[in-house]
């Protein structure tokens, strides 16, 4: 079981996808990305919709066999380990890799109950560790000042950015590694963003962050690397389009932002297209 | 606003879009249709509340009222103020000695004996009143032989007070209603009833009394062949019985094969598994429309005869099992549409965790879709406690004393009754079936709010 840690070797990237395809049934999603995600840096994708940014962040953590027909080909490794391996189970993969969704999803539970629903899962049970645990999370997510009289609330009544940070206590209090984003501000205003952001830049301090996002300017501010992603077209036979994603450019943000390598990025970040 | 009125077909669309006489004209009609679509959604209301009040009428009106009575023994020459239930057990026991010593026997048979009452006269008392606490020295007779002393005395040892104050109510008194009136007779004619009871009746030592079926008499009683005697206790025992095993029995399935359908068949590895799943599923809606009276035939054919030696043949377990296959495909289909509303985000928090499948459906999506699977349930607990088709199929009791002591009991059910007593002949009959409809109402309603009570507490502990 612990085949996802057991191997780590101090590697110097957090991730390495190799040749990764995915499939939707026979559709083909996204194709040969190959790509080194840094430790404990923060790394954004960013590209058009449809481009498979999102397919692949799910791809990390398991969360596409969640979708009926969904396949994986080639390799995901993490910590020296292939994620997609046999003898991986899918659930230990998750509890250490976290992830926040794009629409803030508290349990409706207590804000308490939200937190501790991790360890729980895990069996444990005592109220002083967990206690500990909460307090420590929600301080992690910069939370406990605003709800620390209110741990019996309702998770969902906190407002959408409290929520969101709510998400993100919850996925810390698992202790993971790494920590999946997706579009984790797209529902939130400006000043919601922005603790969001400055939450991330502390959390990368223990965490390696992986972040989709559609707002390129969020990428600019926060990710350390940024890959861009694009769509790949041809035109089939009977007329029909078919579209899939491939990773085009990735490196450095200023890089990718300044100097861009290819032309198409070079339209994108310009807002030409997306 | 003069504005002239032009022919819409001769003009453009942006014309048409623009014209402003056309615009207003068009907007009356539209609000006309409207006010027209609404009157008709309020008649149907008023249609729907009108046919609820008529059925309500309908009941009352039958189940309150005059009637005139006759009894063989004038209560009040027993008992003083005619009030038999404040009677010791030995007085009443004694009433029945003085008044009906030669019928003694048939009601030790009646309300003691349990097997077959062909044979009751000729086994030994020990035999036949296996757990009856006996005379002494009577336990190798059989109840001819004994005395009506001896026979009174097993009465007063083995029968309550209340069962006493029945037999001597029914027996004895034995009242027999010769006419009764309907409510609305009874408030609006009162003149002429009284007059009718003067000129036929009053001669005859009769009693004109005002008279609700639905009465404490009502509920406590056994069934009587004599309508002014016959209550609904066997059949509320039966119907409880039958509804709280149905529900025990339907509800752990029928969610568990929802869960099974919305939680993991599409994501069985293997694909004839899925699809036989969605086969069952397709066939599942349809099985919530097929007549009831088919489901009692299937009871009949499994439980009551192929089954008989687990169920006993026609006892509640039968009754309960297959009035749980026909309330399934109700919490099947209500327990699914209430998973398949838990938002999918939620599930994907839970997984994103580190939960397994079981733990998410455990802790996420039974706590969230539990008031939804437990609408379905009332719904289905409604529908058991009406039915009376099927069980009429599987041979439920027309006729039965003895209260039902456990799912292996021989029973009846309220709608039963109901039905068996609205098909006599006899007026009180149907002023009894009409009593029984509103117990059989008053359980329906205490039953589902119940369940509702459960159900909002489930939505509070969610909301908060």
């Amino acid at each position: 079981m612990s085949a996802v840690r057991a191997t780590s070797p101090a590697g110097a990237y957090a991730i390495e996808l190799r040749n990764v395809n995915v499939y939707y049934g026979a559709n083909l999603a996204v194709q040969n990305v190959n790509l080194n995600i840094q430790r404990q840096k923060i790394t954004a994708f960013i590209g058009p919709s449809g481009c498979g940014k999102s397919t692949v962040l799910r791809s990390l953590n398991r969360m596409n066999d969640l979708i009926a027909g969904a396949r994986v080909e080639g390799d995901v490794i993490y910590n020296g380990q292939n994620l997609y391996a046999p003898n991986v189970d899918a659930v230990e993969v998750r509890r250490r890799i976290g992830m926040v969704f794009q629409k803030a999803n508290p349990f409706p539970k207590s804000i308490y109950d939200n937190i501790a629903y991790g360890p729980r899962l895990l069996g444990i049970r005592g109220k002083k560790q967990l206690d500990e645990l909460v307090e420590r999370s929600l301080k992690g997510a910069f939370l406990w000042d605003e709800v620390r009289n209110d741990l019996k609330k309702s998770g969902l009544a906190l407002s959408g950015g409290q929520q969101q940070r709510l998400c993100i206590a919850r996925a810390i209090a698992n202790e993971p590694d790494t920590i999946l984003m997706d579009e984790p501000c797209s529902a939130l205003d400006p000043i919601a963003t922005q603790a969001i952001e400055e939450l991330m830049q502390e959390l990368v301090k223990k965490y390696t962050i992986v972040i989709v996002t559609h707002n390129m300017q969020q990428a600019q501010r926060v990710a350390d690397f940024t890959a861009f992603y694009s769509i790949r077209k041809e035109v089939l036979p009977d007329g029909k389009d078919k579209r899939w994603g491939v990773l085009a450019e990735y490196g450095q943000t200023q890089q990718i932002f300044e100097h861009p390598a290819s032309e198409e990025t070079e339209r994108y970040i310009g807002g030409e297209f997306g | 606003m003069a504005t002239e009125i032009r022919d819409p077909k001769t003009m453009s669309t942006v014309e048409m879009m623009k014209d402003e006489a056309l615009f207003r004209q068009g907007l009356r009609a539209r609000h006309r249709r409207g006010t027209l679509w609404k009157r008709f959604f309020q008649l149907a209301l008023a249609i729907a509340f009108l046919a609820l009040i008529a059925l309500f009428f309908n009941i009352v009106n039958a189940a309150f009222g005059y009637i005139i009575e006759n009894y063989a023994v004038d209560p009040q020459t027993l008992a003083p103020d005619g009030d038999l239930s404040a009677l010791s057990e030995e007085a009443l026991v004694d009433i029945l000695l003085t008044n009906q010593s030669n019928r003694l026997p048939v009601y030790i048979r009646d309300y003691l004996f349990a097997g077959d009452a062909s044979q009751f006269t000729s086994q030994p008392m020990y035999q036949a009143l296996p757990n009856a606490t006996l005379p002494e020295g009577t336990a190798d007779l059989t109840v001819r032989d004994l005395t009506p002393e001896q026979q009174a005395q097993i009465l007063i040892d083995n029968m309550d007070q209340r069962q006493l104050v029945s037999v001597v109510e029914a027996q004895v008194v034995s009242p027999s209603v010769l006419k009764t009136y309907s409510l609305m007779e009874s408030i609006f004619n009162r003149a002429a009833i009284e007059q009718e009871y003067q000129e036929q009746f009053a001669a005859q030592g009769a009693v004109l009394r005002f008279y609700s079926w639905v009465n404490i008499d009502f509920i406590t009683s056994p069934m009587s062949s004599n309508p002014a005697a016959t209550g609904v206790r066997t059949a509320i025992q039966g119907t409880l019985w039958v509804v709280v095993l149905t529900i025990l029995i339907a509800f752990p399935i029928g969610v568990g094969a929802a869960i099974y359908l919305e939680e993991y068949s599409s994501h069985e590895e293997n694909s004839l598994t899925a699809r036989i799943s969605r086969i069952i599923e397709t066939n599942i809606r349809n099985l919530a429309g097929v007549p009831s009276i088919i489901y009692g035939l299937l009871g009949l054919a499994i439980f009551v005869r192929v089954l008989s030696d687990i169920t006993g043949g026609r006892t509640i377990i039968s009754a309960s099992l297959t009035m749980a296959l026909l309330i399934l495909p109700v919490i099947i289909i209500n327990a699914q549409e209430a998973i398949r509303a838990v938002p999918s985000s939620m599930r994907d928090g839970s997984f994103g965790l580190g939960a397994t499948r079981w733990q998410t459906v455990y802790k996420i999506v039974l706590p969230s879709a539990l008031p939804g699977i437990l609408t379905g349930t009332i719904l289905g607990m409604s529908r058991a406690v009406g039915e009376t088709a099927p069980l009429i199929i599987i041979g439920a009791s027309t006729f039965i004393l003895t209260d039902p002591s456990g799912p292996l009991s021989k029973f009846t059910v309220l709608p039963i009754l109901v039905y068996n007593w609205t098909s006599r002949p006899q007026q009180p009959f149907r002023d009894a079936a009409a009593a029984g409809i509103i117990v059989l109402l008053i359980i329906l309603l205490i039953l589902n709010a119940t369940a509702i009570i459960v159900r909002q507490r489930a939505r509070r502990r969610l909301a908060s």
